[in-house]
């Protein structure tokens, strides 16, 4: 398999290994008696495991599987495919630390809420550069 | 990849781009807190990414990949699975439109064409899930 396909999947397992641990953590609630603020913690778990791990893995074996686009360029855009990888993650990591801290402390004006803002664009381009590269691998036979 | 396969996996695209874009919103406004009335797209946002994109995607390349059968149809009733993709393409659309006007009853009718879509999908899909060799 491809490198960048190589990055996405084992990424997808770390993202797996830290949704369960914080699936762990949510569930350690009841037993030690401490509250977290579910408002900021269940949306971090849902994306880790929906953006993190399947999207993730779904996007490497994409990348490495689908119908090659040109002799040429197999694989289309090797930059976009390394910028989605990048967009997608650091999107996704800023998201997990300023979610939390927004919904705890943050106010509109706070660097928490221009760190989301951000999160929330840089998520939205790695997406769109998926899209766009993988768009013209879709091929009939 | 088959005609079929490529209509499921186009659509699953479209909607990863509309899901990431509903969600893009509700994160930045989550920061910004502008329009406190955009809660409401959530549903249509988890629908198009787990629905749109995640099902989508998946009935589409297990259409590509799982064995072929021997005869006439090697993917199975093609014409079903047709049925099934607009089943399915209809109920998400359903959802949607329940996101933004509620009117009732929508949402059960949403489910259940989406139900029967899926549920057509597994029939035909059913007797490809064999051994490579057997028949």
């Amino acid at each position: 398999m491809p490198p960048l396909t190589r990055w996405f999947i084992r990424t997808s397992f770390v993202y797996f290994f830290l949704a369960l641990l914080l699936g762990v953590l949510l569930g350690a609630q009841a037993v030690w008696d401490f509250s977290l603020p579910a408002s900021a913690i269940d949306p971090s778990y849902f994306h880790l495991l929906a953006g993190g791990w399947i999207t993730m893995l779904i996007i490497g074996v994409v990348f490495w599987m689908f119908p090659k686009y040109a002799l040429d360029r197999p694989r289309r855009s090797l930059s976009l495919g390394w910028a989605s990888y990048i967009l997608l993650n650091v999107g996704l990591l800023l998201r997990i630390i300023s979610e939390p801290a927004n919904a705890v402390i943050g106010t509109p004006a706070s660097i928490w809420a221009i760190l989301l803002v951000l999160a929330a664009g840089l998520q939205w381009l790695g997406g769109m550069a998926f899209v766009i590269n993988s768009w013209g691998r879709v091929k009939e036979k | 990849m088959p005609r079929l396969s490529a209509w499921f996996v186009r659509t699953s695209l479209i909607y990863l781009a509309i899901g990431f874009t509903l969600g893009a919103f509700l994160l930045a406004n989550k920061g910004l807190r502008l329009y406190p009335q955009a809660w409401t797209l959530l549903p249509a946002h988890i629908e198009m990414l787990l629905m749109g994109w995640f099902v989508q995607l998946a009935i589409g390349v297990a259409f590509w990949i799982l064995p072929r059968l021997s005869g006439a149809q090697p993917r199975g009733n093609e014409r079903l699975t047709r049925f099934a993709f607009w089943l399915i393409n209809i109920g998400i659309g359903m959802v949607v439109i329940d996101a933004f006007v509620s009117a009732p009853g929508l949402l059960l009718a949403a489910r259940l064409v989406e139900l029967v879509g899926v549920l057509v999908f597994i029939l035909v899909a059913w007797k490809r899930v064999k051994s490579f060799s057997s028949k």
